[in-house]
């Protein structure tokens, strides 16, 4: 090759790499709030994947597109290209780099997935063993009843149930996840952790925020018709203001919860013309505080 | 149906087809794998507007957050049998017409090897079709579990009735797997056992390979998933605890079953399809297939690892983590074979003397959606980064730019090409393109929102969601409302060129292959002589008869 040509390789390949580079910094942006341990985790690696992701992308279709624009055939030309049928020596190189890049994608999703189990994340209650789970401060884990269409949170120190999870920063969040009907599924976008909710099956979960705030909890795993209103929040607050919340509610007689689910299929459903048979949603749930629909989150 | 009796003499008990002039031979029991080809093409292609419109519904309620064009229960049916129809009555079906109508063609044979099994596992389609349809009209309407059909909510039945839309979608399911193991049987068999002298397998077509390779997968995973259809339907109907959880059944089980196929089904979907651009490259770039043995083996070590992928859909499930890691790295591994076969797309048309026809388009088009899908896709084998987005739209992107952009534009690629052999006419080449930049830009349009959706937290399957998601939702209405309009100049131009198009010769692109070699459309039972293979495929540049007795007029025709 000549050295003018292995030059101008080298320029494209390198502007490849800096726009490739560019993208995995951009890739923190398309994500939700960093508001757990974990979610730092997710988005190095995230980064890291867009990066590489980013260098093959324009580094074929840069190819690709160079030959739309300059290797077409003139209008009258009827000619073939050269009988060029392989070459042993590139198909090696690119059957190896696709391993290397796997080994190295495979090594960093490992590690990074150990380091949150470190952290002690996600340890599902799988094959049906007990799992003894206790936080530092020697409290049970939260109980996190899902059902068909509504979020309910049991503390059982303090015996008190809440629409809305509260949770103290910067302490690891112990959960227990439970249905009481279908599928269901845990998942707070800006904490990048999701879990399905077996029933039959007590499933303990683990995170640590790290950020004060109001976050979205969704239903992940599809439950029925009422399935997208299946949502409600998650307020992070600091240790001080999670044991007055604590206190605060657990004064608070029980009544029903604002349901979106129950109030829908009680008014006219027909409204909108066509409508189909559904479950009948389980009543609103009787909780001590009740979250609000109209309450912002990030 | 009963046309086909009026051209077979009473005495005469062997089938034969109609005579290739009466178009009534497509309404008939055919045995003649054209007649088939074509009947499974346009039945599934009547099914893609049917499912694309139920897309364009669905658009439409997301428009908006709230959920109010339709009620939720109708929005939940549209999704399921949005996803039911793509799958089983559009992309199953159009890719088993490609394979009948090509596969014999290219490998010198006069017919499948079963013909009438072949028209038994066609005429299956309609009627699963029809049952899924009417599951429309029947009180508590369709199917509202999802394509998936996860227990227990595919369980809960709130009609009460026995005839509800789930035992109907369940019904139609299996007769698809039916139907699908008859077509892969046939293939199989077409392919081991009728190939033209002289055609040993490496100088068989990419196209067979791929072909041969997605068939083996039905013959495998098939079984798996049409057995948890009928568990889940015994489930459903008469009581039995396969899967419910309140009667100590187990729903993960259901899971397992159901992916054990339709992991693998992925790849029955997409290997064709890397078969077609496999074809298409070398013809319209006027090189050989680069690195030909390296990419027809790639198909069949996709087949082996495909098998054993299955769990990183399950990846949120409560899978423990060694089996997260697992299938993790098997997946990953897949995308060796397949980056093999991009590389090898790419250095096919590098330095050739392409010709920008609307075959070659849509080839590089759905290529380079591939390669975006591609590179989502080891994102999403990632088990730590699969949690974040596992069942939210960048999913739903990622396997969108899989299916309606490879897969479509694949298709719409092999129609481009193969249209004249099958019609004997040319489709309007200034349609085509108008056809090409319409579906490319829609197909940008909805499916790359769906991705930032996806990461900001938006889950799939919703017809309601919040507001800060409204931005990425309009663009993709209005992509998906294009995607839809982009059929119109495609409709258009098959109809108008198959009753009037320019009359096309044997070989209109000048392409190498035995389908080519004769007529077009092709006589009954395609060849006069069984053709001798002497080369290998994709002698272009080099001047080499294809077949031994083909010498001369290939050495006149590429003077």
């Amino acid at each position: 090759m000549q050295r003018r040509t292995i030059a101008g390789l080298a320029a494209l390949a390198l502007a490849d790499l800096g726009l490739s580079l560019w993208m995995g910094q951009q890739a923190y942006r398309w994500m939700p709030p960093q508001a757990s341990a974990e979610s730092v985790l997710v988005d190095n690696l995230f980064s890291f994947m867009t990066t590489l992701g980013s260098f093959i992308f324009f580094g074929v279709m840069g190819t690709l597109l160079y030959a739309i624009a300059f290797q077409q055939a003139a209008k009258y030309d009827a000619s073939d290209g050269p009988p060029i049928e392989g070459n042993v020596k590139l198909e090696v190189v690119w059957t190896a780099i696709p391993i290397l890049l796997v080994i190295w994608i495979g090594t960093v999703s490992y590690q990074t997935y150990d380091h949150m189990s470190i952290l002690g994340t996600i340890t599902p209650k799988a094959m049906g063993t007990a799992v003894e789970s206790s936080t530092a401060s020697g409290s049970s884990p939260i109980n996190v009843y899902a059902r068909q269409w509504a979020w309910e949170f049991h503390y059982p120190d303090q015996n008190i149930r809440s629409t809305e999870l509260h949770l103290p920063v910067n302490q690891r969040a112990q959960l227990l996840l439970l249905s009481e009907d279908v599928l269901h599924g845990f998942f707070v976008p800006a904490f990048r952790v999701k879990q399905d909710v077996v029933p039959g099956r007590e499933i303990a979960f683990e995170f640590t925020p790290i950020r004060e705030g109001r976050y979205r909890l969704r239903d992940s795993e599809y439950s029925g018709t009422y399935f997208a209103a299946n949502q409600t929040n998650v307020v992070v607050e600091s240790a001080d203001d999670y044991q007055q919340w604590l206190s605060a509610v657990a004064a608070i007689p029980a009544t029903p919860a604002q349901n979106v689910a129950y109030d829908e299929f009680n008014s006219d459903r027909n409204s909108t013309g066509l409508a189909w048979e559904t479950v009948k949603p389980a009543p609103a749930p009787m909780v001590n505080y009740a979250s609000s629909e109209d309450d912002s989150h990030e | 149906m009963s046309n086909a009796s009026l051209e077979v003499a009473p005495q005469n008990l062997q089938p034969q087809p109609g005579a290739p002039d009466n178009w009534r031979r497509f309404f008939s029991f055919s045995t003649d794998h054209k007649v088939i080809g074509i009947q499974y093409i346009v039945t599934a292609f009547i099914f893609f507007l049917f499912g694309g419109l139920l897309a364009m519904v669905m658009r439409g309620e997301l428009i908006t957050p709230d959920a109010d064009l339709v009620d939720r229960t109708v929005y939940n049916g549209l999704f399921t049998m949005h996803g039911t129809i793509m799958l089983f009555m559009w992309t199953f079906p159009m890719l088993n017409g490609l394979a009948n109508y090509l596969v014999p063609l290219m490998i010198g044979a006069r017919d499948m090897a079963f013909p009438r099994l072949n028209a038994a596992a066609f005429w299956l389609v309609p009627v699963f079709g029809v049952i899924l349809t009417l599951s429309f009209f029947i009180p508590g309407g369709p199917s509202q579990s999802g394509w998936w059909a996860y227990p227990p909510v595919s369980l809960q039945n709130p009609t009460g009735n026995l005839i509800n839309g789930q035992s109907l979608w369940l019904l139609a399911v299996a007769l698809s797997g039916v139907s699908s193991i008859m077509g892969a049987v046939n293939i199989v068999t077409t392919i081991f056992r009728m190939r033209a002298p002289g055609m040993g397998w490496f100088k068989m077509p990419a196209f067979c390979w791929t072909v041969l390779s997605a068939q083996l997968i039905q013959l495998v995973g098939l079984p798996a998933l049409t057995a948890g259809a009928v568990m889940l339907l015994l489930d459903l109907t008469v009581g039995t605890s396969f899967f419910e959880p309140s009667r100590g059944g187990d729903p993960i089980l259901y899971q397992h079953f159901f992916w054990f196929y339709s992991h693998p089904a992925v790849y029955v979907i997409i290997l064709p399809i890397f078969g077609i651009f496999s074809e298409i490259f070398p013809v319209y770039a006027r090189k050989p297939l680069f690195g030909y043995r390296v990419v027809a083996v790639s198909s069949l070590i996709i087949t082996g690892l495909s098998l054993i992928v299955w769990v990183h859909h399950m990846f949120a499930s409560g899978t423990p983590g060694w089996m997260r890691m697992l299938f993790m790295i098997t997946t990953m591994a897949i995308s060796v074979p397949t980056g093999i076969k991009v590389f090898a797309w790419v250095a096919t048309v590098w330095g050739g003397k392409l010709r920008l026809t609307s075959a070659m388009l849509f080839g590089l088009g759905g290529l380079s959606t591939f390669l975006f899908a591609g590179i989502t896709g080891i994102m999403l084998a990632s088990a730590p980064f699969d949690i974040h987005v596992n069942n939210t739209y960048f999913v739903v992107g990622h396997f969108h730019y899989v299916i309606n952009g490879a897969v479509v534009l694949g298709f719409y690629a092999a129609i481009y090409h193969w249209f004249p052999k099958m019609t004997g006419r040319m489709l309007y080449e200034g349609l085509g393109k108008l056809h090409f930049f319409l579906t490319f830009v829609g197909i940008n349009l909805i499916f790359l929102p769906m991705h930032p959706l996806g990461l900001l937290g938006m889950p799939r399957r919703v017809a309601s969601y919040d507001p800060e998601f409204a931005f990425w939702n309009v663009i993709a209405s209005l992509g998906g409302f294009l995607l839809g309009v982009s059929t119109l100049p495609f409709i258009l131009n098959v109809l108008s060129s198959w009753t009037q198009g320019e009359k096309a010769g044997d070989n209109p692109w000048r392409a190498i292959g035995l389908e080519w070699l004769v007529s077009s459309p092709p006589p009954h039972e395609n060849f006069d002589e069984i053709p001798v293979v002497v080369s290998p495929p994709y002698g272009y540049g080099s001047d080499e008869p294809l077949i031994e007795n083909n010498a001369k007029e290939l050495a006149s025709e590429y003077s």
